[in-house]
């Protein structure tokens, strides 16, 4: 694997990994920046921005300042979290599942058809009102029902991948099992993996901000971005501001991840070896 | 007389800025036929889109004229090279396979360009196409346009192809590789039906292709393109028997060493490596193999030829383990090898190797020269860290790369460089038995050329058996000590090279070896006339 060259990043890239290191400061110190606490009622609900409120106050009359600032890290925290076990679940079954083949792959293929069949936010609401909402089972559900879309594409990669000669080849020398998942289809799988992820952190943002919506996501008086998308809409109704400062933040958080995603994977959009 | 076709200091750059063509001019009369010649990179197919006014992959025409039909393409707008392209000038690709729609029926897809450019109505249309197909020889030329491209042949897709490319009466074809693909029986029907057509209609065009003695049956003038710019250009024949510059001298001089090459002095051991005993093989219900049995004495060079679908390729899969047999069995030093790759231990593993025929997918981008030749060297060997870098070191030295090649990734490597790191991949596992898939014929003459060495020299160095697959006879006569040949999963006949060169006992191997194009200017009237 190359690295891009530095000195010649793109602005765009530059643009990207600051959103992303200003969302890093926010997940590690938000809280501590935050003028006031997440639950202190200061004033007026839907107040002007002012110079003690610079972003003004949301409609029970908090700080939407220092509800942003709180809720970064459990916004980011819980999609991160949800994605990366995703991955975590759906990449080695995906290609294990290509590698394999037969019945391994039929059995893993059909039951994620199954699983997807039934729309994300019903087997969500289902799992959530059996199990209660809490922060772990809020975040084992996401990532459990992303990684069946997880799985599909790691699958159709790998696929792609083990008819190639050079893993014909590896084959034939008798490799294991770890060695053809981590060094032939892994490397050249990563391409697309990599944009996938990117989509899928964001996808997860909003997905929280759905089941905040039903009142199973995270759970009062905890602020999340998605959540307060949800609480200041009707705002929107009066004309006021205070609905599109989180939702300007998921926004750019998105904005930022893709656009990094999109320089780590410039010149090597190739997938398979094909580079003649 | 005025040219159909004028270029002037045609100059071409690449989207990221590497000049492509320094420079090229050429004229072409009407009714001539251009050759170009050249290796991959030389420019052939760039100068031959550029006369069409197009630059594939976002190359942009830099500098220079071309003047067709006495419009000036580069300056000209969109509108008036649009409606030039298929009417004055059109193109024949390599692959029919690839340019034709799978999904529509051909005479749908010949008819559009007399249709998109007005030139005639649907019945004028449809009678031209009918004479088309007859003077290409198409089976049932009134109807052979109702078919779809997967219900025809190889041979008569590639027709199929200069039928459509005929359809708009275009001054000019530009003929990308047209041949290259077919099998070398089919290739000399398309290359005497091609030039049949080009002279009853008086068509010009230019040819591209890497093989001078293809070229030699059809053109009349060649030119030489090396790196974007042109070596010499001359009359067919001048060209080929004195050579002015010391790169076609090059060219002529590999390509008649491959041709009338004497068989070299080899003695292979008398001791049996491999015994195939009545296999049958099938791909899902399609027999594939039909009672096939071969013997393999250690050293020794088995060559086995055929066309395509002729089973040479599922025999090498068959020996690897990678399709097993559903009858007969493979014995490998007297032991039967299991059939099924899972069952094979290491040292079964390790004694067969094989060199596939693309290097570009054989080698995974991911992993560096010296991790893709050190991996087997860990894994039958055993060897570990300085041991393994000597050893990975010694390997690239001798297959005549530097040791500093060990730290490149395949990206950063020429085909024949690539193709040389899987020969090295493979010796890594000092096998006994090395399968060689068509192993040059994805590569330049030239370099073809310095792989063959390398071949041989390793096998007089280290006494490795070889089976040798291709199509390509020029390469057997100088390789192997006998040929098999096979036809439609059965074997055909085997016999000592020079034997089967000198008397061929069957039919089908006759017209196997009389399908070899010679570097003569005449021979293809003389095969035309024979028949």
């Amino acid at each position: 694997m190359t690295l891009p060259v530095f000195g010649r990043i793109p602005l765009s890239a530059v643009f990207g990994t600051l959103i992303l290191a200003g969302t890093l400061v926010l997940f590690l110190f938000g809280p501590m920046l935050a003028p006031y606490g997440q639950e202190d009622v200061l004033g007026m609900p839907f107040a002007e921005p002012s110079a003690a409120h610079p972003l003004g106050l949301d409609q029970n009359g908090r700080d939407m300042m220092s509800r942003l600032l709180h809720g970064a890290r459990m916004s980011v925290g819980v999609s991160l979290a949800a994605v990366v076990i995703s991955f975590c679940i759906g990449v080695p079954l995906g290609f294990l599942a290509a590698l394999r083949g037969g019945w391994p792959d039929l059995i893993g293929a059909r039951l994620v058809d199954i699983v997807m069949s039934i729309p994300v936010l019903i087997s969500a609401l289902v799992v959530l009102q059996a199990l209660g909402s809490s922060l772990p089972v809020l975040i084992g559900t996401i990532a459990l029902l992303d990684s069946t879309r997880v799985f599909r594409l790691a699958r159709i990669l790998a696929q792609g991948i083990v008819v190639m000669e050079y893993a014909e080849v590896a084959r034939l020398r008798g490799e294991g099992l770890w060695w053809m998942l981590r060094r032939e289809i892994l490397p050249n799988a990563l391409p697309p993996l990599m944009a996938e992820f990117g989509m899928r952190f964001c996808f997860a943002f909003l997905f929280v901000a759905g089941l905040s919506y039903l009142g199973l996501g995270v759970q009062p008086p905890f602020a999340d971005w998605g959540g307060m998308v949800r609480d200041c809409q009707q705002g929107i109704l009066y004309g006021l501001y205070a609905p599109l400062f989180p939702a300007g933040t998921i926004a750019l958080v998105t904005i930022g991840v893709n656009l990094v995603v999109d320089w780590a994977l410039a010149g090597r959009t190739t997938i398979q070896g094909e580079n003649r | 007389m005025s040219h159909v076709l004028q270029i002037r200091d045609l100059r071409v750059e690449a989207p990221d800025g590497t000049v492509l063509l320094h420079g090229v001019s050429m004229d072409l009369n009407p009714g001539e036929v251009l050759g170009l010649i050249g290796e991959s990179g030389a420019g052939k197919s760039t100068v031959a889109l550029a006369s069409m006014g197009y630059g594939r992959g976002g190359c942009r025409i830099t500098g220079g004229e071309i003047r067709l039909a006495g419009t000036e393409m580069r300056t000209a707008p969109r509108q008036t090279r649009e409606a030039l392209r298929g009417t004055r000038i059109a193109y024949v690709a390599q692959s029919a396979a690839a340019a034709f729609n799978p999904a529509m029926r051909l005479e749908r897809q010949i008819l559009e360009v007399p249709r998109v450019h007005g030139l005639m109505n649907e019945a004028e249309a449809r009678v031209w196409m009918t004479d088309l197909f007859s003077a290409l020889q198409l089976p049932d030329p009134e109807h052979f346009g109702r078919r779809f491209p997967h219900q025809v042949s190889g041979g008569q897709l590639q027709r199929a192809m200069i039928a459509m490319a005929m359809a708009g009466k275009p001054d000019i074809l530009v003929l990308d590789e047209p041949t290259t693909a077919l099998d070398v029986t089919t290739q000399i029907e398309v290359l005497r039906l091609l030039r049949d057509v080009i002279r009853r209609y008086g068509t010009a065009a230019l040819y591209i292709t890497h093989d001078l003695a293809v070229i030699a049956q059809i053109a009349d003038r060649l030119m030489v393109l090396r790196n974007g710019r042109e070596v010499e250009t001359g009359p067919t024949a001048a060209l080929l028997d004195t050579p002015q510059q010391d790169y076609t001298r090059l060219l002529v001089a590999e390509r008649h060493g491959s041709l009338t090459a004497s068989q070299r002095m080899h003695n292979p051991g008398k001791d049996e490596l491999l015994a195939i005993e009545g296999v049958d093989a099938f791909y899902g219900r399609t027999q594939v193999l039909h009672d096939v049995s071969l013997r393999l004495n250690r050293g020794e060079t088995l060559a086995v030829v055929g066309e395509s679908g002729s089973g040479k390729s599922t025999l090498a899969r068959l020996i690897a383990g990678l399709l097993p047999p559903a009858r007969g069995e493979v014995r490998l030093d007297g032991a039967c090898l299991p059939p099924e790759l899972s069952q094979r231990d290491n040292a079964q593993l390790r004694r067969v190797q094989l060199v596939y025929q693309l290097p570009d997918v054989a080698l995974n981008p991911h992993q560096t020269v010296g991790e893709v030749i050190g991996r087997p060297l860990a894994l039958f060997g055993g060897l570990r860290g300085r041991a393994l870098k000597d050893e990975v070191a010694r390997l690239l030295d001798q297959i005549g790369l530097p040791a500093c090649f060990a730290a490149r990734l395949p990206g950063a490597l020429s085909g024949g460089q690539k193709q040389r790191v899987c020969i090295a991949r493979a010796l890594a596992a000092k096998p006994d038995l090395l399968i060689c898939d068509e192993v040059t014929s994805a590569l330049d003459p030239l370099v073809a050329e310095d792989i063959l060495r390398l071949l041989l020299q390793l096998q007089d160095e280290l006494g490795i058996a070889y089976l040798f697959i291709t199509h390509d006879l020029s390469v057997v006569r100088r390789l192997a000590d006998r040929v098999m040949v096979m036809q439609t999963g059965r074997i055909i006949e085997t016999a000592g090279t020079a034997t089967l060169f000198a008397t061929p006992e069957q039919a089908y191997t006759r017209r196997l070896l009389a399908a070899v194009p010679e570097l003569r200017t005449n021979w293809l009237d003389e095969v035309t006339a024979a028949h």
